[in-house]
């Protein structure tokens, strides 16, 4: 009986991640289109608008291209389907997740990277130009932050032996001195603009653009419609939330339920909400400040990000 | 100041020494590099500030606050005057792009810590540990005074070497003699005037900063 409650419980710690990140992803946009517009001058749209959008298009009439093949229909679905399979095992609102021994951060990274290379095939699916466009340029931006992404975690696993996700927000915890340290900092600050880069946020990609030069993510998912777009628009607002919850929950970790119990869980939640609320803000309003990178110039940022994330693998070295 | 708060406001000082040259590397606005150079300046004006109050040394505290005032102010206000006087070179323009820069500054680093081995297992204090950091520092001073064929580059490459020369001197010994430490600084304020009439006779000869114009001799 005790160990079927167990089981019970870890379901509903899964179910619960999986609904925080979906409903918490749309409202995060929200937030932040929010944020941007009120710092324009404008009154923008509620934050709950992208819910909105959401059921609107879920509830309209799908179609696709003529001589599309089945991977024209697998990319929105196994794009979600890998966010929900890393959100279900990640510490987000706790440090003690279903599954936990088997979430490792290689990975996830890697399972997250098999939804954007899907995602990239059918956009080449269609053959349209401008879906070829998109998945070579945002095949070109992830290899550039695969390297600088890996040798973060790394500097990060070597500093605590361990790339067990879990393990590592547990380590912060328990001894907050790791975090100041600067091999962490540095492998933090690396993943930030990994981040950035893998989410199509401002100095690499404009979210909010249908300019044909300059976009990127926009050009991959031109010919969805309905529910496909629906979910290519859920899965990537959830991929933000879940690398944003995961920075905030290794950067300032506290306030992770520790422990079971529902106490420390609807903490957990409120902390997660505030942190990733905090995050989202900052980048809106970094975001109304810069100007989009030209796509010559994204090489150098984001090789910035890799010495960043060798420095910090090296001091770990070092230091250990 | 305890054990523990002293090595990692030493390690957070340092690494902010090392991350600027990378910076420096990273940044094509020449303004951008010089306020860079103030930044790392100032960090390595705490890293012997810290050091000094670990070890209740007057001289090295003082030394500190006069790294903070001639490399965080002076410095920097004596390269931006040679900014002013030139319009047309606001970026720097590297012989090896940005990217391969960066991964050659990284390998240098790489370098660096293979070659102090045997000075940190000398050492054995956090703060030698460090030391690696101060020799990255002036390799990477060295690499951009190599790709970088602008008078001012030039100078940042020079006061990047320097920095490293002086982290590597504050760190490995107990603090330099504040006459040598002041010798070694005015000299580099010496060598920055110097550049600096340079730069202003070259603008005034070609109309452009590239020391590469220098081939031929004149009269």
């Amino acid at each position: 009986m005790n160990e079927f409650t167990h089981v019970v419980t870890q379901v509903l710690v899964a179910v619960f991640q999986v609904a925080a990140v979906a409903v918490g992803g749309a409202l995060l946009l929200g937030l932040m289109r929010k944020v941007r517009s009120r710092l324009e001058g404008r009154v923008g749209a509620p934050i709950h608008q992208p819910l909105l959008d959401l059921r609107k298009l879920f509830a309209k009439q799908r179609t696709r291209p003529q001589d599309s093949s089945w991977v024209f229909g697998a990319g929105p679905v196994v794009l979600v389907a890998t966010v929900v399979a890393v959100t279900a095992v990640s510490p987000l609102v706790t440090a003690h997740p279903p599954l936990g021994q088997s979430s490792d951060f290689f990975a996830v990274v890697f399972v997250l990277l098999l939804g954007s290379v899907l995602l990239a095939l059918s956009a080449l699916d269609t053959g349209t130009a401008f879906g070829g466009m998109g998945s070579s340029r945002s095949m070109t931006i992830g290899a550039l932050c695969e390297p600088a992404l890996l040798v973060a975690i790394l500097a990060m696993a070597i500093a605590a032996r361990t790339s067990n996700l879990p393990a590592l927000v547990r380590i912060g915890l328990n001894h907050p001195a790791l975090i100041a340290s600067p091999a962490r900092i540095l492998a933090l600050a690396s993943f930030l603009v990994v981040i950035l880069a893998e989410s199509g946020r401002l100095p690499v990609d404009n979210p909010s653009t249908h300019l044909e030069l300059t976009m990127i993510h926009e050009a991959m998912v031109l010919e969805y419609s309905g529910a496909d777009l629906g979910l290519i628009t859920l899965g990537e607002s959830m991929r933000l939330v879940f690398l944003l919850g995961l920075f905030v929950n290794l950067f300032v970790p506290w306030g992770v339920a520790n422990r079971p119990g529902a106490l420390f869980f609807s903490v957990g939640l409120l902390a997660l909400i505030a942190k990733v609320a905090a995050v989202g803000t900052t980048i809106a309003v970094f975001e109304v400040f810069t100007a989009k990178m030209r796509l010559f110039r994204l090489p150098e940022l984001l090789a910035g990000g890799f010495v960043l994330a060798l420095l910090g693998a090296v001091t770990a070295v070092v230091a250990r | 100041m305890n054990g523990a708060t002293y090595s990692s406001f030493l390690e957070i000082a340092a690494g902010l020494v090392i991350l600027c040259a990378f910076v420096t590397l990273w940044r094509r606005s020449l303004r951008a590099i010089v306020r860079t150079l103030a930044v790392q300046g100032m960090a390595l004006g705490v890293v012997a500030l810290v050091l000094g109050v670990r070890r209740h040394d007057v001289v090295l505290i003082v030394v500190g606050c006069l790294v903070v005032v001639a490399k965080g102010f002076a410095i920097p206000t004596l390269v931006r005057r040679v900014l002013a006087n030139e319009p047309r070179s606001r970026e720097t323009s590297p012989l090896v792009n940005v990217p391969s820069s960066l991964v050659g500054a990284g390998a240098l680093t790489f370098l660096a810590y293979g070659a102090t081995r045997p000075v940190v297992a000398l050492v054995s204090t956090s703060a030698g540990r460090l030391i690696p950091l101060g020799l990255a520092t002036m390799l990477i001073g060295f690499f951009s005074m190599v790709v970088r064929r602008k008078a001012v580059s030039q100078i940042v490459g020079l006061l990047l070497v320097d920095n490293g020369i002086a982290l590597v001197a504050f760190l490995a010994t107990a603090g330099v003699p504040l006459l040598v430490e002041l010798g070694a600084s005015l000299d580099v304020l010496l060598v920055i005037v110097v550049l600096r009439v340079l730069a202003v006779q070259l603008w005034s000869k070609f109309a452009v900063l590239d020391l590469d114009q220098l081939q031929e001799l004149h009269d």
